[in-house]
């Protein structure tokens, strides 16, 4: 395999060799004649993405641009598609019109240059469409890096029947979290949810919700780690006093045994983004019923803060040769009043536009997993909850690595998580400036 | 070969040599295209130092010089190491035993025996590691439900201190068959004479064994152990696996090639990969070479 891996490195890196991008442009705005001309020309895009049956959106584009043909590429996933992606775009070609990307990854996309501004193509337009934290996530006053396909904003999805047993309410603040983990591991056994050491995702999610900024980035060479702050040293202090007491368990997540865990009720809940319900029902069948969706509890009293995890984007390459029908198909995708409906009901993406979170047809379906409740409905209420400025770093490959040897090992092995966050501040930094960035 | 007229000879030396050439040369072509110019690349990428911000610098040896100072590069070698020392040991001694139990002769259902030991080979090591991940599960594994069905504490299997014996388990169970089949071929083709001399002297099974069939298998021998020494420092697909299991207790750098492969693809630092790679492989060689030497020095002796 060294051989292999010397192969496979070096594969990578010959396309190394060509000019990754031709400066940018700063291009005119599109006119509508443009746009109705790039739609009625014989064109063929190429899209990569990850979502199962996605062809089913793309074919109502075609249908209504029977001009333009989009080959779907199935990347299998971001881990996957990143460094595909990265290797095309170094290469300058090979690279797709149009990628999903993830909202942490489009720093990193853009900080190549890689990631086409929208704005000429009238993109900023489209603002009121979105949810304001989703629109924040995807433009800044540089520019418009990609279309908001789905979001995950935090809830907390609780088995009833464990809760009742245990005699407690699903928690309002975290103090009440606290004491309902102890009633419910002396009461039912059980934990009152695990914390996975390999989860950043999870993490990060908890800090946003905290009200820690933990990142930021200027679009250039400048970015802020804030990773070690008392926003987060409050989120990692109340989860390291959980897992010292025994009330929260600290399995790997989305593996077989944790599947197991949620389905015979090792765990009593899990603070999850909104496209836990539907995966929770896949995972944990026997427990249909038993389920119910919950906010977030609060830091403070009364208020009512989430959080996101997850959730992608449709962004168009800055070296594809037609941004414009790339632009319109991306727009189509995510915003076309049907083909949102259908990513929301069919693939089960949590929607990102005003008009499908207030559509009947997603918000008032009843779940039997979760005793009929609406469960989009609430989430959808969630999704306005969510604190508008978070950002990320241009390396969030590294950022994540580096939590399963830090922070993540500390939640694992049971063991001091402050001091795991403070090396993963340090780890991150340390890398950051190694890459040329100037830390501030 | 009868003797010919030396002009002859030669004439049909330098067909030959050109058939020979226009045989390999499709082998070479794409040798060079696939391996050597790679390699070639990456050597020279080795020499650069790249950043996100900034982009390639030429650095000479920067990148040996920082991973000889890289405690994660030594961390994964010296694991890597232990495992070299503890597992391929066991594995070959065992595939020996096996070996030598089917060529006796004396095993009921002998070929069965051997392709039930075999049949792991087949079986892809991702294939072989999602299987015994599954075994090893902390909560609902098979082994832990045993366990607590005997009424016994269950082993932590996947946690940090026994996560590199769960390692070589698997291993062994991948290659065990492999080598034993070695091994086989190689004490079938021993001439039976030399077992009907030795059965004249009275000599036991045991003797035969020792005195005969290990001495006449020596080469077999040597080339598993050079194999499972490569095997050893290249381990990935394994840990890589069990890294979704146990995240926390394999981490990015347990062994060279997985620090690797972490380097280039999470940390994009392509060029001080390919410096890691090419350190592990001249590791590798001088591991190779030394083994040889040793056993090439004790055959000229004896």
């Amino acid at each position: 395999m060294t051989l292999g891996a010397v192969v496979l490195v070096s594969a990578l890196a010959l396309s190394g060799c060509a000019p990754s991008y031709s400066g940018t442009s700063s291009t005119a705005p599109v006119s509508q004649a443009d746009i109705d001309k790039a739609m009625n020309t014989e064109t063929t895009l190429t899209f990569w993405s990850w979502v199962p049956d996605i062809q089913k959106e793309v074919d109502l584009f075609e249908a209504k641009y029977p001009k333009i043909k989009v080959d779907v590429v199935d990347t299998s996933g971001g881990t996957q598609q990143y460094p595909k992606l990265r290797a095309a775009l170094k290469a300058g070609k090979g690279a797709p019109d149009v990628a999903q990307i993830e909202y942490q990854y489009i720093p990193s996309f853009r900080q190549t240059q890689s990631l086409a501004d929208l704005t000429p193509y009238g993109a900023a337009d489209t603002k009121d469409q979105f949810v304001d934290w989703i629109w924040n996530q995807v433009a800044d006053d540089k520019g418009v890096w990609a279309v908001p396909q789905d979001a995950g904003p935090l809830g907390n999805l609780y088995r009833s029947d464990i809760f009742k047993a245990a005699g407690v309410e699903a928690p309002e603040t975290w103090a009440d979290y606290a004491t309902a983990a102890q009633t419910i591991k002396d009461k039912t056994g059980s934990y009152i949810a695990d914390l996975p050491g390999n989860d950043p995702g999870q993490m990060v999610g908890f800090f946003w919700q905290a009200g820690a900024k933990p990142f930021g980035y200027d679009g250039d060479k400048t970015v802020t780690v804030n990773l070690d702050s008392p926003d987060t040293q409050k989120v990692v202090s109340f989860w390291q006093d959980l897992v010292k007491k025994d009330l929260v368990s600290t399995d790997a997540d989305f593996n077989d045994e944790w599947y197991q865990g949620l389905a015979q009720g090792k765990y009593a809940s899990w603070q999850v983004a909104a496209w836990g319900p539907i995966f929770l029902q896949g995972t944990a069948k026997n427990t249909s019923g038993n389920w119910t969706a919950a906010k977030i509890p609060q830091w403070k009293a009364g208020e009512d803060v989430s959080g996101n995890w997850g959730g992608s984007t449709s962004a168009v390459m800055e070296s594809s040769q037609n941004k414009i029908a790339a632009y319109e198909f991306a727009k189509f995708l995510n915003t076309d009043s049907e083909s949102a409906l259908m990513l929301a009901n069919q693939q089960f993406l949590f929607p990102t536009t005003k008009a499908t979170l207030t559509d009947p047809a997603f918000v008032d379906q009843s779940s039997d997993f979760y005793g009929g409740q609406k469960v989009n409905e609430f989430f959808a209420g969630v999704s306005d909850t969510v604190d508008k400025d978070f950002q990320w770093l241009p390396f969030m490959d590294y950022v994540y690595s580096s939590y399963t040897e830090t922070l993540g090992k500390a939640i694992s092995e049971k063991g001091d998580m402050t001091a795991g966050l403070t090396a993963w501040q340090s780890a991150v930094e340390s890398y950051a400036k190694q890459q040329g960035f100037t830390v501030k | 070969m009868t003797s010919a007229p030396p002009a002859r000879r030669s004439r049909l030396g330098a067909a030959q040599t050109r058939a020979a050439w226009i045989l390999t040369v499709p082998f070479l072509l794409v040798f060079a295209a696939m391996f050597l110019v790679p390699l070639g690349y990456s050597a020279y990428l080795s020499t650069f130092t790249s950043q996100l911000v900034g982009g390639e610098v030429f650095s000479g040896f920067a990148n040996y010089q920082r991973a000889l100072g890289d405690p994660s590069f030594w961390a994964g070698l010296s694991r890597v190491a232990i495992f070299l020392v503890v597992q391929v040991p066991i594995m070959l001694i065992a595939s020996l035993f096996f070996a030598l139990a089917l060529d006796s002769g004396r095993m009921r259902g002998g070929k069965a025996v051997r392709l039930l030991i075999f049949l792991p080979y087949a079986v892809p090591s991702v294939v072989a590691t999602l299987m015994w991940g599954y075994l090893y599960g902390q909560n609902f594994g098979l082994i832990t439900q045993i366990f607590t069905g005997l009424g016994l504490p269950a082993p932590e299997l996947l946690a940090p201190d026994t996560i590199l014996g769960s390692t070589m388990n698997i291993v062994c169970w991948e290659f065990i068959g492999y080598n034993m089949i070695i091994m086989y071929a190689a004490l079938r083709t021993i001439p039976t004479e030399l077992y009907e001399a030795a059965a004249l002297d009275g000599a036991s099974e045991f003797r035969v064994a020792w005195n005969i069939k290990i001495p006449a298998i020596r080469q077999a021998i040597i080339l598993t152990v050079i194999f499972s020494i490569i095997g050893s420092f290249q381990l990935f697909n394994e840990p890589n696996l069990l890294f979704n299991l146990a995240p926390n207790a394999i981490g990015s750098d347990f062994t060279p090639n997985l620090y690797a492969y972490n380097l280039a693809f999470k940390n994009q630092d392509v060029n001080y990969a390919a410096a890691i790679a090419f350190l592990l492989g001249m590791v590798i060689v001088v591991l190779s070479v030394v083994v040889q030497g040793i056993v090439n020095r004790k055959e000229k002796l004896s």
